[in-house]
């Protein structure tokens, strides 16, 4: 979770990255059990393992019941299979005062989430626009300015964001976090549309140009139809970075009943009332998760070129 | 001497409607002129300024020269902070680099099911910090954790609970990181990997040089640029370790595993010392600085690409 890398992993990926999302190619091996492939898939294997097993815990724990928690470990198959602690961390989960769930948060989620996707990635969109194709004086320089604001710690940002918000009246509310996602967001997305769109020939821009099309004209019915992809990238970034942002949910956000998914999360899990319900933790921590495993699972290779081109976000 | 005239004339000619040329080029990037000068380099410069104040519960223009710094640097809990940020850093860096191309080169090996592994090793990154710590927190439970899970098999001496043990507590904070951030570096390098020539694989095995051996020597040596990257990227997360500090450990036991961004978010809103919150936010950003001159140098200062 950080926009950092943005401008040497962008590069890097613009050359490699189509390339590794073909797959290894040349020859396949002979030989397939030399004690060479031993090695190299019995490695792989036992790294897999450690890699999945949390996510496996996270389920197995889900389904259990408590009894049966406290008796067996962490690792084993649930006996009797329970969906309760899904329902109860759903919809009954306690937060403070609030006891109905982390629904509650995953709503505040969706509309945090919604328009602070709308207004980023059109917002984006348009710098990188007028960034690779309607060059002004300056217009460089304050790209560089985001660029680099994009490597100084949101620490920094924070407090001067609170006087800001407050001024317009929006501190403490969804509004003013969709605002802080828009800004946030906006180094790597525009990065990623402006170097996209200076990939487009310019003959087709001047062809439009002579046809009489204007800024918008160009930017809608020539430019957006044809770079599908890249939208779908800055989406899948987007989408993560927002979804498992914690930092500007917990700033920016006064209310508890406001607060997004993933500080509900902590919140429930990390509250130190009443007795631990293990399995209850751990269906909320999935159910928190399921947003971006989804859209990783769903978008395979472009979330891998979205995230070596925009290196992380968030 | 022509050319500077004809310069000089067409600007000339331009000068009465230069402001409203690509006009709405610019009123387009209004918001990214607002983000860029007044969001990120006026807060910037707000925060340095005042760091230098005596600001408590609000923010105030009262001049006091470096005292915060001084107070910050004689406090305990900030050079705790200081200290495991330093000693996470330095291990999450090599080992993730060190992971991250072992896992790499082993998926380069045109092996089977590639895209099965890589979709294993990089889910994690999905996730979020805070569920990361969640769920890490969970498997190091010391009750029901891995540690129980060792003692039943028969090892009942077995002691593994870095979560309640300010000595250990950092690997466990260590675990839980490589697991959410190794994935992309790995992408990374395999993606370096992949751009290396199939010719220096033929060189390297006509001249009867060994796998192990020729990446240690050859390939590691040409891919110093996706190690600089992936360098930078590890840096700066390291920097911003926040999110999954806060899940994990909640900073404990004690101020164990506390970091200096938590550091920043304890001072500014939860104990009312704004002006410590700064200093510490602006020692942040100094030390990102430390971090990116070397490497912007390297990418930027020796020779000119595109």
């Amino acid at each position: 979770m950080a926009d950092v890398g943005i401008l040497a992993t962008t590069k890097a990926a613009e050359q490699i990255a189509p390339r590794t999302l073909d797959g290894p190619s040349g020859p396949r091996p002979k030989r397939r059990f030399s004690r060479a492939n031993i090695i190299v898939y019995g490695t792989l294997f036992i790294v897999a393992v450690y890699y999945a097993l949390p996510l496996y815990v996270m389920i197995v724990t889900s389904l259990k019941g408590m009894p049966e928690i406290q008796m067996g470990n962490i690792f084993a198959p649930p006996i009797e299979v329970t969906f309760e602690p899904w329902v109860k961390a759903w919809s009954e989960a306690c937060t403070g005062i609030n006891c109905d769930g982390l629904s509650r948060g995953f709503w505040n989620s969706v509309n945090i989430l919604i328009p602070s996707l709308i207004v980023s990635i059109a917002v984006a969109s348009i710098n990188g626009y007028a960034l690779s194709m309607w060059k002004f004086k300056g217009s460089e320089v304050f790209f560089s300015i985001l660029m680099i604001g994009a490597f100084i710690p949101y620490q920094v940002m924070l407090y001067p964001i609170v006087i800001m918000l407050r001024e317009a009246g929006l501190y403490g509310s969804l509004s003013g976090l969709v605002l802080v996602h828009v800004a946030f967001g906006m180094p790597i997305n525009t990065l990623l549309f402006r170097n996209y769109f200076a990939a487009i020939p310019e003959e087709l821009f001047k062809a439009a140009r002579v046809d009489g099309a204007g800024f918008w004209a160009i930017f809608f019915r020539i430019i957006m139809p044809m770079s599908l992809p890249i939208f779908v990238v800055a989406l899948i970034i987007q989408v993560t970075g927002i979804w498992n942002d914690f930092l500007f949910g917990v700033t920016y956000i006064s209310s508890p009943d406001r607060y997004p998914m993933t500080v509900q999360l902590n919140n429930i899990v990390n509250s130190v009332q009443g007795v631990k319900e293990y399995n209850v933790n751990m269906a909320a921590t999935l159910l928190t998760g399921l947003v971006p495993l989804t859209i990783y699972f769903i978008s395979g290779k472009l979330f891998v070129r979205g995230i070596a081109a925009g290196a992380v976000k968030g | 001497m022509a050319s500077i005239d004809t310069d000089a004339r067409s600007r000339a000619g331009r000068r009465p409607n230069r402001l409203f040329k690509n006009m709405n080029a610019k009123l387009a990037s209004l918001p990214m002129m607002f983000t860029a000068l007044v969001v990120f380099l006026g807060g910037t410069i707000w925060t340095i300024t005042y760091s230098f104040t005596s600001s408590g519960l609000l923010p105030r223009l009262e001049w006091a020269g470096l005292e915060q710094y001084a107070r910050l640097w004689s406090s305990r809990k900030w050079l705790v902070s200081i200290e495991n940020l330093a000693i996470y850093g330095f291990l999450s860096l090599i080992l993730t680099l060190v992971i991250a191309f072992i896992l790499a080169a082993l998926l380069d090996r045109k092996i089977r099911g590639e895209d099965t592994f890589r979709t294993i090793f990089l889910y994690p990154f999905a996730l979020s910090f805070i569920v990361t710590g969640l769920v890490w927190q969970w498997i190091l439970n010391p009750q029901f954790g891995v540690q129980d899970v060792v003692r039943d098999l028969g090892w009942t001496n077995f002691n593994f609970d870095p979560l309640n043990n300010p000595e250990i507590v950092l690997y466990g904070l260590l675990i839980a990181g490589l697991w959410q951030g190794t994935g992309l570096i790995m992408c990374i390098m395999l993606a370096g990997l992949r751009g290396i020539d199939e010719d220096i694989w033929k060189a390297t095995r006509v001249d009867g040089i060994g796998t192990v051996k020729t990446y240690l020597v050859v390939i590691i040596p040409m891919m110093r640029p996706v190690f600089v990257t992936s360098l930078v990227l590890i840096g700066s997360g390291i920097v911003k370790l926040y999110d999954l500090v806060v899940a994990q450990t909640s900073g404990g036991p004690g101020i164990s595993s506390e970091v200096p961004a938590k550091y920043v978010m304890t001072s500014m809103f939860g104990g009312q010392n704004l002006g410590q919150g700064f200093a510490a936010s602006t020692m942040m950003m100094l030390s990102v600085i430390i971090i990116l001159i070397p490497w912007a140098y390297l990418e930027f200062g020796g020779r000119k690409r595109g």
